[in-house]
């Protein structure tokens, strides 16, 4: 890990002054930056420590809303009562992601800031090309190893795959992430590749992720985080599905449905025309079959992660069935 | 204090207070947590394992919350109570209850991850996931035996758990 200079804010405001230094990066929890440091990927010359900043990490939950901090830990948020009651999709897709240590350390900020876990991306020693790492340089996963890697919103100079869990759920519904000067959609503010590799997220220097919010519905009350990975627990998703579900009071027509994907695309991953299909129609598990497939259209393979194709419209199932049971 | 910023030389003054005593030291900034203490404080009962977040082996408490002293930076955890280990076991020797419980169900056969997974296990039991053999193997996922011990250190923590709830 190279050496670098550490600051400590005080305050937001210092956070955002330090935030625009020439190779500064923010650190809060530290679970994607120093392991990035280590591995040679992230070399930053100033490190601004921002986890001493006080009040960013409340914890505030009614049924308009929920507005996060962005210190709060995931596994803060993830026990909180309010959260698992209103928002039980955020709670679920934040426990099933890493592990109690590394949940007590990252923060909701930093959570939306992790990188890909792309193994040709996290080891700049044995594969120099990497367009996220340095653009122009090539993708050392096209042709390579591609179990992991994406199959949707992919682009020639990158296939990588979002990792994270916890920004699928607030994809479904809709969330925004308060950045001081602006707010912008979750989705909005994670970019696809394009020929842009390395611009992942819609932040500029100075600006520093304040808090998260989450607006309250009746298919976030009804909603469920569903993971599929290679082990049981401790392990990014092989295709994972928020999904929330509204009825009509007949208890069978869907009135509001809300599908996002995570592990199959290279940023959380809405599925509007799955929700398109599905609303004012009965649930029934032909029905939602036929809708989820639509998820897939236009997506890409690159040979050994072509089974995501068939996994992620089947996860979609699996968690629209599994609210509709819970009528 | 009144910088909103505290910009570091080359070399940092960080004061730590582990197990309950303080210690200062000058180290780079980027010394992890669990360098500061196996290489600098010659407290080894943590263990470096991966040193990249993905096998448990250095876990220690931060403010009594279970997390990864290799991706923590010692500067970072100034003011924070860390608790190694070493720090477990009462003053005159007697062990914690989840100690007690591994020597008792042979909970680990090289031992190498067993301070992390004690330090693991003390959390688990007091966040309240420990209620069942499922819940702990979930929340004690982050602690990896290579010796494969898991049904021992699921016996040991579940032991451990109801000793400490009656």
């Amino acid at each position: 890990m190279r050496d670098f200079s550490y600051l400590r804010a005080g305050n937001i405001e210092a956070a955002r002054n330090a935030a625009a230094l020439p190779g500064a990066m923010l650190l809060a929890g530290g679970t994607t930056l120093i392991d990035l440091a280590k591995c040679g990927v992230a070399e930053p010359s100033t490190v601004i420590d921002i986890s001493h900043i006080e009040g960013l990490n409340a914890i505030d939950v009614t049924a308009d809303r929920a507005v996060i901090g962005a210190l709060a830990r995931m596994s803060h948020v993830a026990d909180n009562p309010q959260v698992k009651n209103l928002f039980p999709a955020v709670s679920e897709a934040l426990w099933q992601a890493a592990s109690a240590q590394l949940r007590n350390m990252a923060t909701i900020g930093g959570n939306l800031m992790q990188r890909t876990r792309c193994p040709y991306f996290r080891d700049p020693q044995n594969f120099p090309a990497c367009n996220k790492r340095a653009p122009g340089s090539g993708c050392s996963a096209i042709g390579g190893v591609t179990r992991g890697h994406a199959v949707l919103g992919t682009s020639e100079a990158c296939i990588a795959t979002y990792p994270g869990d916890l920004a699928i759920a607030l994809v479904a519904f809709d969330a925004e992430v308060d950045l001081g000067e602006r707010k912008l959609k979750v989705e909005d503010f994670f970019l696809a590749p394009g020929a842009t590799a390395e611009q992942e997220h819609d932040i500029r220097p100075g600006e520093v992720i304040t808090a998260i919010e989450i607006p309250g519905s009746a298919a976030a009350r009804r909603s469920t985080y569903v993971k599929v990975r290679d082990r049981q627990s401790y392990e990014f998703a092989a295709a994972s599905a928020a999904v929330g579900l509204e009825l009509e009071g007949d208890g069978r027509t869907v009135r509001d449905i809300r599908v996002a994907f995570g592990g199959v695309a290279t940023k959380p991953w809405r599925a509007r025309a799955v929700e398109e299909a599905l609303k004012g129609q009965m649930l029934d598990e032909e029905t939602v079959r036929k809708a989820s497939e639509l998820a897939m259209e236009g997506a890409v393979d690159h040979g050994a992660n072509h089974y995501k194709i068939a996994l992620a419209p089947r996860v979609v199932v699996r968690a629209i069935l599994k609210l509709g049971e819970t009528a | 204090m009144n910088d909103q910023v505290t910009i570091s030389p080359t070399t940092l003054s960080v004061h730590l207070t582990i197990n309950g005593r303080d210690h200062a030291l000058e180290i780079e900034p980027r010394v992890t947590l669990l360098d500061a203490l196996r290489d600098r404080l010659a407290l080894t009962g943590t263990k470096k394992g991966c040193d990249q977040g993905q096998c448990g082996a250095c876990t220690v408490h931060v403010d009594g919350q279970r997390v990864l002293a290799c991706l923590t930076l010692a500067a970072q955890v100034e003011g924070r109570e860390i608790t190694t280990i070493e720090g477990l076991a009462d003053e005159d020797g007697t062990l914690n209850a989840v100690q007690a419980a591994f020597l008792e169900q042979d909970a680990f056969q090289c031992g190498y991850c067993t301070p992390g997974q004690i330090m693991s296990a003390v959390a688990c039991i007091r966040e309240g996931h420990a209620g069942s053999d499922e819940e702990i193997r979930e929340y004690m996922a982050g602690n990896l035996c290579r010796c494969g011990a898991y049904p021992n250190i699921v016996a040991a923590v579940r032991q451990a758990a109801q000793e400490l709830r009656s």
